[in-house]
């Protein structure tokens, strides 16, 4: 996938535990963590709060230190190094611009800092000031200007000294709905143009999966499943990787024919008692009762016959504009949700108390690690 | 009364708040006016108007003892201030720019311990101990009063610049560490000019709480050393004329300066923050 001449991971966590406090009150806050970011990677740690994301994008940034094992940046080990020393710059949450400073002084702190001399410095906040279209702002003071602006003055004061690794810690979640979309592209075309590997935490699964080359998916300090943005969404190997990000079907099953290796497909006997393929999860998986999971846009809605996968009563027809949600109760119980994409002149094909039969597409099944 | 549209509570409309307020500020301020209104009476009375003359003015400014205690006054409140600042703002990055520890309560109370302790025990004991060095180095200086002074203007110092401090994003600095800022670096571009402010503050405060103060000079000043208000404590044991209400009328002109300048900096550090 990255398989360029850089055989040597940008960031490369190994074993990361981190630990506050000591003794009975002392929380975990990273278990064990390994992952590797490769170079001019727009990778995104994705979990809900509380999850070590925000933790493991501080020991990169060096503002906290591991308990345990090891951070190396480009292949040389920096977890104790202080962060003035590491070539790695922050996008902060609060974004955190010196008050005292002009927008200007503000992107050009970093080079200042560097020791860089005063006419090299002025060029580069200029080229940054057009980067993040800043030029007309360049001596307002940061109070003077918006909360979007004052998102772009963070990032390029961030990108100013050409760190090796941009860290942003949820950058965009004090925008509105709009400046967000606006700013998602906009950090997409940055990471494009500046060829810096990004680091992105955010709890948004929609904006992990629209932006992110990869995404870490992390829970209670554990990276549970780290893929491209289809391999998260299409094959979660877990649990809460299927429930945290977008809407799934849980079905409890029989793995009849057990598998090896990540394409291997498997047979499942559904409580239907339909056999149907379905992929299993990278690793060993031995034959029993498992958990699988389908996505509701990959099944769809039929009159009942005998081949339907699943059938059962459609109890409510959820209208969305673009598609409509049928919520079905299956006849071997529980619910089913079906997502079908609105055509003209479909109205009125099913209706609320219908018997309906399921269908769903080959290779959308899914089974669960745990 | 039952239909009348509920307002909510205001403590300014219940009965006599006002007549209340109007006593407190009587109280407050007629002394001082009258204090004010004397020190440019004509005669010799601090009590008999007998008309308008800026004499009494003219004879402090003349007075050797008084521009002596005034130069004394400044001398010391100008070191204690200065010192107490340094340690007020050491004290205040120590209590603020760390993670809690153990015994951090202690530390506070430590620092303000000279606003509990009654002020009259720190001035014997600060009598006791200065005599012991007197009795060993011979030394009968202005230091004395100034380590004095600073110890007592510490707290003063320390309040408004751990207020400014505690005020102030923490990730302002980790943006600056970040950003190749060393420690030093991050102090000097970042720290430093956030809390200047309330350094300021704290400064003046203690210039102001150094310049007033009387039981403590009292005790620990050198025979022949007079600070001002020792110097008008000793003169109302004589003849008062209104010499004294000349004097203390620049003094409060002088700490109603400083004050307002104190006030006006911590609108300005609140307002920006």
């Amino acid at each position: 996938m990255h398989g360029n001449l850089d055989a040597i991971p940008a960031i490369s966590a190994q074993q990361v535990t981190k630990v506050f406090g000591a003794g009975p009150g002392s929380v975990t806050a990273l278990d064990k963590v390994s992952i590797d970011i490769q170079r001019n990677e727009f990778f995104t740690l994705l979990g809900p709060s509380g999850c070590g994301k925000t933790t493991l994008l501080r020991l990169i940034a060096g503002f906290d230190h591991p308990t345990s094992g090891r951070i190396d940046l480009e292949g040389s080990d920096i977890s104790y190094l202080p962060p003035f020393k590491r070539p790695v710059n922050t996008v902060f949450q609060s974004y955190a611009l010196f008050p005292h400073m002009s927008v200007a002084e503000n992107i050009g702190f970093g080079l200042k800092m560097l020791g860089k001399p005063a006419a090299e410095i002025d060029a580069e906040v200029e080229v940054m000031l057009k980067l993040v279209k800043m030029e007309a702002m360049r001596d307002r003071s940061t109070a003077q200007i918006s909360g979007g602006q004052q998102q772009r003055v963070a990032l390029a004061r961030a990108l100013a000294p050409k760190p090796k690794v941009l860290l942003l810690d949820e950058p965009l979640s004090a925008l509105d709905l709009k400046l967000r979309k606006e700013m998602q592209i906009e950090l997409k075309r940055l990471q494009h143009e500046t060829g810096i590997t990004f680091v992105f935490v955010t709890h948004d699964q929609e904006e992990a999966l629209t932006m992110s080359d990869r995404i870490a998916v992390m829970s209670a300090g554990k990276v549970l499943q780290v893929g491209t943005p289809r391999d998260i969404y299409d094959r979660p190997s877990r649990r809460f990787v299927a429930d945290f990000i977008g809407d799934t079907n849980f079905m409890d099953a029989e793995l009849v024919s057990a598998g090896k290796g990540s394409d291997s497909k498997a047979s499942l006997k559904l409580a239907s008692g339909k056999q149907i393929a379905a992929s299993l999860p990278d690793g060993d998986m031995s034959a029993g009762t498992v958990t699988a999971v389908v996505r509701p846009e990959h099944a769809w809605l039929t009159k009942p016959k005998a081949s339907s996968v699943l059938t059962g009563n459609l109890e409510t027809i959820v209208y969305f504009g673009t598609d409509t949600h049928y919520h079905v109760s299956l006849a071997t119980g529980g619910m089913f949700t079906v997502r079908m994409q609105n055509a003209r002149g479909q109205a009125g094909e099913f209706s609320e108390g219908d018997e309906v039969g399921i269908d769903i597409d080959a290779d959308a099944v899914q089974v669960l690690r745990d | 009364m039952a239909d009348a549209p509920a307002k909510p509570f205001s403590i300014r409309r219940q009965t006599g708040f006002g007549f209340i307020a109007l006593c407190c500020f009587v109280l407050l301020y007629t002394p001082i006016l009258i204090l004010v209104f004397y020190s440019f009476n004509a005669g010799t009375s601090i009590a008999i108007w007998e008309g308008f003359s800026w004499r009494w003015y003219e004879a402090a400014w003349q007075n050797e003892r008084v521009v002596d205690a005034s130069i004394t006054s400044l001398k010391v409140a100008i070191s204690a201030a200065f010192l107490a600042t340094v340690c007020a703002t050491l004290a205040a990055l120590a209590t603020t720019r760390t993670a809690p520890y153990r015994g951090i309560t202690a530390i506070y109370a430590a620092i303000n311990q000279p606003l509990m302790v009654p002020e009259i025990v720190t001035a014997v004991a600060l009598l006791i101990f200065f005599a012991m060095i007197k009795v060993y180095t011979g030394y009968q200086g202005l230091a004395y009063l100034i380590i004095a002074h600073t110890a007592f203007c510490i707290p003063f110092a320390y309040l408004p610049i751990r207020a400014r401090l505690e005020n102030m994003d923490l990730s302002l600095e980790q943006a600056a560490a970040d950003l190749y800022a060393s420690p030093w670096q991050t102090f000097r571009h970042v720290t430093l000019p956030l809390m200047a402010p309330g350094i300021l503050a704290g400064a003046m405060l203690a210039f102001v709480i150094s310049l007033d103060d009387v039981v403590i000079t009292e005790f620990v000043k050198s025979g022949g050393q007079d600070t001002l208000p020792t110097y008008m404590l000793g003169q109302l044991r004589r003849i008062i004329t209104p010499e004294i209400n000349a004097i203390s009328t620049v003094f409060l002109g002088i700490s109603v300066a400083v004050v307002t300048v104190f006030f006006l900096l911590n609108r300005k550090g609140g307002s920006s923050s």
